[in-house]
């Protein structure tokens, strides 16, 4: 399509338009009719809580990155959803993600307690599945399948269709890398962190460096975000809670240049890992997209190796997610995804798109405000978490 | 990635036109194809299923109208619905009478609080007050700090302290009544809406300041959990509007629709952009359009209005199609064209656009070149590109640091558009001319009647040629674009040649 075609028809039906808008306008003038106040809706049925009707896959607790001291423990039934209080472990999946399941357990708890799979069960089910914005298409694929297990394998029950969701769930988020790789070659390890604005990269970095530095490997955070007020502030406040090295630039400067000035800091002062941060930015924007590109091949070039390209993705998105996942991909070929904020009330379904038609792995997710809280991100555990 | 509900509705009940009214089954259609629209734009769905309810319920009772096909009636009476739904006018804030105002910014993290606060305050500037901003977000790291940057730029002056947030909010109120200002935005520490501290902490905020207004930020991004946060933040705060942030995105904005239903408080003000004066008031009808993936053509003619002299626009789009366009033209309408920003953005919010225009890589660095090689034409060969020869061609391109071929390129590439575009003038010459006479009609003016140069022959291909629908709020808006049969114009596709894949 070229673009002298493209400014024509814009130019078409801008004038095109643009005439109809002193029609219209003299319409809207005249007749804005007050709108009556709708009646407040209450959503979600009231969470009920369900008995822990499966065990579930055996979670075992793969530990991507580096193993802790503390294996994961069994997973027990956790009837009350309480508000947990901080603890110093390894948070839980099942813990954290209590909030989300509460509003989804009202659904599980009807379909498991059916004992034969009419329309009805099929249509709750539905509902759960877009309640946790698994996405309309997703869904749609999802059930189909089960349809058809429930066909061919007879399964009866609410509670066997769980299971088989439960199960077929587990399955397509199934083998994928997950591992934050660390470069064979002489020189720094890059990992690069990008994705929309306000979705917790900034926050990310400082938590996956203080695990880094636990871990101990010598970390540096660049401040590639020079457009936000403060942002560099408030990533050095994070290096310096967890034991890292700041390396800014000016507010306003090349992100790019601060990526590579921290990868030759990496380099000079012997540390094995840069954490690059870059301004949250929506993937609609060419330019800036472009800029992101830039400082791709700008922080390959120096003396480090960029491993790592992370989406970070907010739990609360929703369909909009796999969008942003495909136009970042294409711009700086993603290696991975941190979902952040799992511990409120979002499912984060739009990762189960995410692993299936873009074929990107969730590698941690955030499950907490706490320096601890992100982990390496389980399949099996974020499957069982939600729907039981 | 999405469909436009518009499209999808050609297929289920393209094929119900002439009917006198639409079956119930019809209907149920119709609703499936709504349901699925509204659902992928993230709506919630028990807001979803009451939607549809009351949707189902006017589209049976009405009769159909003869000027729409059943398709755009039902579209129609969505639209209308949603834009009901949403609000039908934008809100007017009543300033206290006992100034400060104060208002109140609740949140999730990284909806967009801290900058929303700033862009309240630029707003607020902008109508003649005076705003502080008042920092009591002393949970995440360096908010204040970006705070009082922001409150910089905007000379705008901001109060915070390191004491706790409920004092820092009281101490701010009594520092804009003793420095005189006259509104007050208390930015709030971002929580997930069920931390039942973080929550405590805002409510005592809350009534620490009494506040006027207390506004959720809500990022238009969020799916199905919109409601969910919208409930907790209703029962502890008692809100009385919501901003939605991010619009500037490709998000659909479902959770607009579902936050609205369920505190029933109108969407005040929006974001549509990174810097500080993208914001404004909302508009409840545009949205609406959004949600249907009908694009948001108002934002676009509101911005064309500003930048386009109207009257020279008309005439250049009138030679456009009677094939009489020159490369002075094209250099003042592009000149136009840039003020709207990126051209990419431009397209973004032009409804029914094809994806393959949609998703060209467009540089707008290649405007420049472009617009590099006419300037670098005389005004003789503007007019008359068939002047240029291989030696004018060597000249303009040494002239704008552009290589031979590039020219040739564009020439022919011009060429090739002003074929096309008398080609569609010939089919859409008519309605464009109705659409004059209309527009001129409700100016009071007299009819436009240009006279569009006569002995027209309508092409043979049966591709159904419309120029855009004219009254952008009406359903069949925003066909315009596929409308012009583009495939079987035989336009090159996304893959042709030419410098405007960057």
């Amino acid at each position: 399509m070229s673009l002298v075609l493209i400014i024509a028809l814009v130019l078409v039906v801008l004038v095109g338009t643009g005439l109809g808008l002193v029609v219209s306008r003299r319409r809207g003038r005249s007749g804005l009719l007050e709108p009556p106040s709708p009646a407040p809706v209450r959503p979600a049925p009231a969470p009920v809580i369900a008995p822990d009707a499966e065990a579930g896959p055996e979670p075992e607790p793969a530990q991507a990155l580096e193993p802790e001291p503390e294996a994961a423990p069994e997973p027990e039934p956790q009837p009350e959803p309480e508000p947990e209080p901080r603890v110093v472990e390894r948070p839980r999946f099942r813990d954290r993600l209590s909030k989300a399941r509460n509003a989804l357990s009202g659904y599980m708890g009807a379909i498991g307690g059916r004992s034969r799979i009419d329309a009805e069960t099929w249509d709750e089910l539905e509902e759960a599945l877009i309640l946790a914005d698994v996405g309309m298409a997703a869904t749609q694929d999802l059930l189909e399948h089960l349809r058809s297990q429930v066909k061919a394998q007879g399964l009866g029950t609410g509670e066997e269709l769980l299971g088989a969701l439960k199960a077929e769930l587990t399955s397509r988020l199934g083998d994928f890398d997950r591992e934050l790789h660390f470069s064979e070659a002489e020189g720094p390890t890059v990992w690069l962190f990008v994705g929309v604005n306000g979705v917790g990269k900034t926050t990310t970095i400082g938590k996956l460096g203080a695990r880094e530095v636990a871990a101990g490997h010598r970390v540096i955070m660049a401040a590639g975000d020079t457009f936000r007020a403060a942002a560099a502030e408030q990533l050095g406040m994070w290096a310096e809670r967890s034991g890292a090295e700041l390396v800014r630039g000016n507010e306003g400067g090349d992100p790019s240049a601060v990526i590579f000035d921290g990868v030759a800091a990496a380099a000079a002062r012997g540390a094995d890992l840069v954490l690059g941060d870059t301004a949250g930015r929506l993937h609609t924007k060419t330019n800036l997209m472009e800029e992101l590109r830039k400082v791709r091949r700008v922080a390959d070039q120096g003396a480090g190796t960029v491993t790592e390209v992370l989406l970070v993705l907010d739990a609360t998105t929703g369909q909009n997610g796999l969008v942003q996942a495909q136009q970042f991909t294409d711009a700086v070929e993603l290696t991975g995804v941190v979902l952040t904020k799992l511990d409120g009330s979002a499912k984060g379904g739009i990762v189960i798109a995410i692993h299936e038609q873009l074929g990107i792995p969730v590698k941690a997710v955030g499950l907490g405000e706490g320096i601890d809280d992100l982990v390496p991100f389980d399949p099996a555990e974020f499957v069982d978490a939600l729907f039981s | 990635m999405f469909e436009a509900l518009s499209d999808r509705f050609e297929g289920v009940l393209g094929r119900l036109r002439g009917k006198g009214r639409l079956t119930e089954a019809d209907v149920d259609d119709a609703m499936r194809e709504i349901r699925l629209a509204l659902l992928e734009a993230d709506v919630n769905f028990t807001v979803v299923k009451n939607f549809i309810a009351r949707v189902r319920e006017r589209a049976l009772g009405e009769e159909l109208s003869k000027a729409l096909n059943p398709g755009q009636q039902v579209i129609k009476i969505v639209n209308e619905e949603l834009t009901r739904t949403l609000g039908g006018e934008t809100i007017r804030i009543a300033y206290s009478a006992k100034p400060p105002t104060v208002v109140l910014m609740a949140g999730l993290q990284g909806s967009g609080k801290t900058t929303n606060s700033a862009k309240l305050a630029r707003w607020f500037k902008s109508q003649g007050r005076h705003p502080l901003l008042v920092g009591a977000d002393l949970q995440r790291p360096a908010a204040v700090e970006q705070l009082r940057t922001l409150g910089r730029q905007l000379e705008v002056p901001v109060f915070s302290e390191a004491t706790d947030p409920v004092a820092v909010a009281a101490a701010g109120l009594a520092e804009a009544r003793r420095t005189g200002r006259d509104v007050v935005i208390v930015d709030t520490a971002g929580r997930l809406a069920i931390d039942a501290e973080l929550m405590d902490e805002v409510r005592r905020i809350s009534e620490a300041v009494d506040p006027n207004y207390t506004f959720l930020v809500i990022d238009a991004m969020t799916g199905q959990d919109a409601v969910t946060t919208a409930e907790a933040f209703h029962q502890t705060l008692e809100l009385d509007g919501v901003i939605l942030t991010k619009l500037d995105g490709d998000a659909r904005g479902g959770a607009a629709l579902s936050v609205k239903e369920v505190v029933g408080r109108p969407i005040a003000f929006a974001s549509t952009g990174e810097k500080l004066d993208e914001f404004d008031l909302f508009h409840p009808d545009r949205l609406a359009g959004r949600i249907l993936g009908m694009g948001d053509m108002l934002t676009l003619i509101e911005k064309a209005e500003q930048v386009f002299e109207k009257e020279e626009t008309e005439a250049a789009a009138a030679r456009l199609l009677e094939g009489q366009f020159t490369f002075e033209d094209f250099l003042d309408q592009m000149q136009q064209l840039k003020k709207m920003g990126p051209l990419s953005g431009v397209l973004g919010m032009m409804p029914g656009v094809p994806k393959e225009v949609r998703n060209a890589q467009i540089d707008d660095r290649e405007i420049a070149r472009v617009e590099a090689i006419i300037r670098s034409m005389t005004p003789a060969e503007r007019r008359d590109p068939d002047l240029i020869d291989q030696s004018r061609r060597v000249r303009i391109a040494r002239g704008s640091g552009s290589d031979p071929t590039r020219v040739a390129e564009l020439i022919k590439q011009f060429k090739e558009m002003s074929k096309m575009m008398k080609r569609m003038g010939g089919m859409g010459s008519k309605k464009l001319a109705k659409s004059r006479r209309k527009a001129g009609k409700s100016k009071g003016k007299g009819p436009g009647g240009r006279t569009t140069g006569g002995g027209r022959v309508a092409p043979s291909t049966k591709a159904p040629l419309r120029l855009p629908n004219l009254d952008p709020r009406a359903p069949g808006a925003g066909r315009g674009l596929p409308d012009l049969g583009l495939p079987d114009l035989g336009l090159p596709g996304p893959g042709g040649v030419g410098p405007g894949r960057g």
